[in-house]
């Protein structure tokens, strides 16, 4: 699997599908996309990523461990449900505020937050997945 | 409202422990006592309002769609209760300061006292059922927690469980209870339960309650043949021992029956049972105690025997009984709390507790040896203690005509005696005698050591010199919720003569004389119980281990370890679902037309059907896994093609991935490369997935052809936009509608993540483990 065009190209592919993957992230709640979505593509990015350059560097430019971030995300989602509870509504209830930015407004809002958590988790657990399988026991 | 707002303070207490740990190290206890006597203040003050046999409810909705409410019930039994347990709280909190001083675990152990504290607190004061469940509950988690403090110590995680698994099996038991007689009676709280007078009695199920409630009472109380956890949890630190099954826990129970007797009690089932176990109990305790030589197990048979003792009177039901009860519940509540401290007391200044070792400690201990002979001697109900009205009081109660009675009263009489022999055993013969060659120099200990002791020995004396404001505040207040009506107590203590005062003798010449035999009683009582061999305790064992090979036989039939049969099984139960509730329901779809398809269409059903027909030729596993992917991806067009572009998106990527992982997971397991099966093995396996897929296809036509029910999908279409701000129906659903699904969803997505990793991660397992089933590692 690891040919020179493979590993050359690997880590642009894998930069454009992250970024490619946010970009779903983000849109998702309007068009067809969203956290889940956005992690998978995430996940496979790294999956090609390790495939072709091995696992360490992966690991490296990750910095946390996957599971680390999937936990993260976990938190993220949890708390963002948490945030309904200070504007006395139920947990989970979606709060809109529009930010001004460059004269542009943009839309924040709490499931924006939970979809993030979403995407966190699941590039971070199948992210771990994929690699503990790419990863050659050593015994 | 404040009443409420007491429940929480012991939690508060137990947060804090570990916080304030680091900020002081030598006060702490001192400092976190504060707590539990504030509590106790706030009790004391209301006893006097209650002392005319008021009672009162004061709750706060909890569950609101289940009925269920968080309130508390005050009336003259739980306050004394209340009383009980903080002030014998703060003493057990000063005391465990002193004897665990320097020992980088106390925080940790106030953290769990307080939580027990807590627990028991809330138990006597709750009214509704569902509330004194969990806190009974709660109970037995932070006991367990506080028996197996120790645990590095084989015995004392043994113990924990023991009582853990003994007590939490009452108290199922008792949920049980509870809900039936909330399904059969309406009533979901105490006081409820209590108004109902002769309504619980009459019920058609009173019988299955008695014995479900009495199942958690039984327990927890530790009566006969339940009794071998409590002996056993002395593997816990003394304070511990002090607190939960002398002056607390083990008494839950006993506040249980003695707070149903005026709804359940006066039946036959109620007089016959109760008082057989206890008299059982009564006497299986003392015989045991008096075989033991450990000071605090000495203490702890004992226990049980008061408990079977006040179980019995309970049951008695009859007025003079249930004020025997009573006072003797505060007696034993008072001088157990008391010696348990000083056997703590001696182990920890004299370094042994046990009596062999022992003798001569009135030299270096003359202020705990005056502290253990008080509450012996309210032990062995001489007058003037509190002990001795109690012991008087029962000998009133069950001095009646007939042969139930009178068999009873022996039983007391009997109890009694060896109750003054273990008292005096425990509170006399280590200080008597010449001067020990000890482990350590015996000396009196510090000031917290014997402050809380004293305390409880003083207030026995002082509850017996004062009866009569003592009877005013406490056991008659006490006495009549007991009873359901108003007790008249007049007990003094100044003998006069009358039965029971010959009875009074009898008891104390047959406990003096025992007390004087005890070492050829013990190796009389040892021998005996060797050549039995076989108790209860061993029996708790034989069955832990035989549920456990039981579980060890059912996993290993289930889980063999065969990967294949595995999938066979789950696909033949798959497919005989299906097919099954399709055929036998008569909902078989009609096979539908043949439908017009474009040509593009008709090129994905090919690629689909070629992906297939692949995967079934594939010599090879990893173009079996990439011909899956082809069919996979051709499925995702379709569902692209349909209008969901979303599904197809992830389809697309569940179906990258699932390929990328099959193929890493191939290179890893040790599989024949190519398909190793027979063609009859074949055959059937074809012949499964051809059921399965039958039954697949037949249930997704028959669910396409019921009429569709739009409603939901036109509520999201109408509300995504002006709810949830989003165009994208599917993501509006995920993050906002069931943002609580999803939650979950991501959670088992972790957890499984976790999971797989484990997996991933194992070791290799050698042959001889592969060989020898795991229950059998050991």
């Amino acid at each position: 699997m690891r040919t020179v065009i493979f590993r050359t190209v690997a880590p642009f592919l894998t930069a454009l599908m992250i970024i490619f993957s946010i970009f779903i992230l983000l849109r998702g709640h309007n068009e067809p996309g969203g956290g889940f979505i956005g992690g998978l593509i995430a996940a496979s990015a790294n999956a090609v990523y390790g495939i072709a350059c091995g696992v360490s560097p992966v690991r490296r430019s990750l910095r946390f461990h996957p599971m680390a971030i999937a936990g993260a995300g976990l938190f993220i989602a949890a708390l963002a449900g948490c945030a309904s509870l200070f504007a006395k509504a139920g947990f989970l209830t979606g709060l809109w505020t529009e930010l001004h930015l460059f004269s542009q407004s943009i839309d924040l809002s709490t499931p924006l937050f939970f979809d993030i958590g979403v995407y966190l988790v699941v590039l971070g657990t199948f992210s771990s997945i994929t690699l503990a399988l790419e990863e050659r026991e050593v015994e | 409202m404040i009443a409420l707002a007491a429940l929480a303070v012991p939690f508060t207490a137990a947060l804090l422990a570990p916080v304030l740990a680091q900020l002081v190290r030598r006060w702490l206890a001192v400092l976190l006592a504060v707590f539990p006597l504030a509590l106790f203040l706030f009790w004391l003050r209301l006893v006097p309002l209650f002392a005319s046999g008021r009672e009162e409810t004061i709750g706060v909705s909890w569950i609101p769609s289940f009925g269920v409410e968080f309130s508390v019930l005050i009336d003259g039994l739980s306050l004394t209760f209340a009383l009980l347990v903080s002030g014998i709280g703060t003493l057990i909190v000063l005391f465990a300061g002193a004897y665990l001083k320097g020992d980088a675990r106390l925080p940790r152990f106030l953290c769990y006292l307080f939580l027990f504290m807590g627990a028991m607190q809330g138990l006597v004061l709750a009214n509704d059922l569902i509330m004194l469940f969990v806190f009974w509950e709660l109970t037995s988690i932070s006991s367990f927690l506080l028996i197996g403090f120790d645990r590095e110590r084989m015995a004392s995680r043994r113990a924990a469980i023991q009582a853990l698994v003994v007590t939490g099996m009452g108290g199922l038991s008792l949920l049980a209870g509870f809900l039936l007689i909330r399904y059969a009676s309406g009533a979901s709280s105490l006081s409820e339960v209590l108004a109902l007078g002769d309504g619980l009695r009459e019920l058609p199920v009173y019988m299955a309650c008695f014995i479900l409630v009495l199942g958690g009472a039984f327990t927890k109380s530790a009566q006969f043949p339940f009794h071998f956890w409590l002996p056993n949890a002395m593997e816990a630190p003394t304070p511990v021992s002090a607190y939960l099954h002398s002056a607390t826990m083990v008494k839950a129970g006993v506040y249980l029956l003695m707070r149903l007797q005026p709804a359940m009690g006066g039946t036959t089932a109620w007089e016959t049972v109760l008082p057989i176990f206890g008299a059982i109990t009564l006497l299986a305790g003392t015989i045991l105690g008096l075989r033991q030589t450990d000071l605090k197990l000495v203490l702890a048979y004992t226990t049980v025997a008061s408990l079977g003792l006040l179980v019995m009177l309970t049951g008695f039901g009859t007025e003079g009984a249930l004020a025997g009860a009573v006072l003797y519940l505060i007696a034993h509540s008072l001088f157990k709390g008391g010696l348990f401290m000083v056997a703590g007391g001696i182990d920890h200044e004299a370094g042994s507790r046990d009596l062999r070792h022992l003798s001569g400690l009135r030299h270096g201990m003359p202020l705990t040896f005056a502290i253990a002979l008080l509450c012996a001697l309210s032990m062995g109900g001489l007058p003037p203690f509190v002990g001795f009205l109690a012991k008087e009081e029962m000998y009133y109660g069950l001095f009646k005509d007939g042969g139930w009675a009178m068999a009873l009263l022996a039983a007391a009489i009997i109890g009694n005696g060896l109750m003054l022999a273990l008292g005096f055993i425990v509170g006399l013969r280590p200080f008597l005698g010449k001067e020990m060659k000890a482990p350590k120099h015996a000396h009196e200990g510090p000031f917290d050591l014997w402050i809380g002791p004293a305390i409880l020995a003083l207030c026995g004396l002082a509850a017996g010199i004062f009866y009569h404001f003592f009877h005013e505040m406490i056991s008659i207040p006490m006495a009549s919720a007991v009873a359901g009506e108003n007790v008249p107590i007049e007990i003094s203590p100044i003998p006069h003569i009358s039965a029971a005062f010959y009875l009074t003798l009898l008891t104390i010449a047959f406990g003096v004389g025992v007390y004087l035999l005890q070492d050829r009683l013990r190796s009389a009582i040892d021998r005996a119980l060797v050549a039995l061999g076989w108790g209860p305790d061993r029996g708790f064992d034989q069955a832990i281990s035989g549920l456990s090979h039981l579980a060890h036989r059912v996993t290993y039939f289930f889980q063999n370890g065969r990967l294949d049969l595995y999938m066979t099984t789950v696909f033949c139960v798959l497919a005989f679902t299906l097919l099954f509730s399709l055929a036998f329901f008569s909902e078989l779809p009609e096979l539908p037309g043949w439908p017009e398809l474009a040509l593009h269409e008709w090129t994905i059903l090919l690629i689909i059907v070629v992906g297939i027909g692949t995967v079934i030729m594939a010599h090879n596993r990893l173009t079996a896994i990439v011909s899956l992917g082809i069919q996979g991806f051709g499925v995702a067009v379709l569902f692209m093609l349909q209008g969901a572009p979303d599904l197809s998106f992830t389809q697309f990527m569940v179906e990258t991935l699932s390929v990328v992982i099959l193929a890493l997971v191939m290179t890893r397991i040790p599989l024949a490369k190519t398909d190793h099966r027979s063609n009859p093995e074949k055959l059937i396996d074809g012949g499964i997935a051809l059921l399965c897929g039958v039954g697949l296809g037949g249930l997704l036509l028959a669910v396409t052809q019921t009429p569709f029910d739009g409603r939901l999908s036109e509520f999201y279409e109408e509300f995504s936009r002006a709810i949830a701000h989003g165009r994208n129906i599917v993501n509006v659903i995920i993050v906002d509608f069931r943002g609580l699904d999803t939650l979950g969803e991501i959670a088992v997505v972790m957890v499984a993540g976790l999971a797989v990793l484990g997996l991933i991660r194992i070791r290799r397992p050698r042959v001889e483990d592969i060989a020898t089933p795991v229950g059998d590692r050991s």
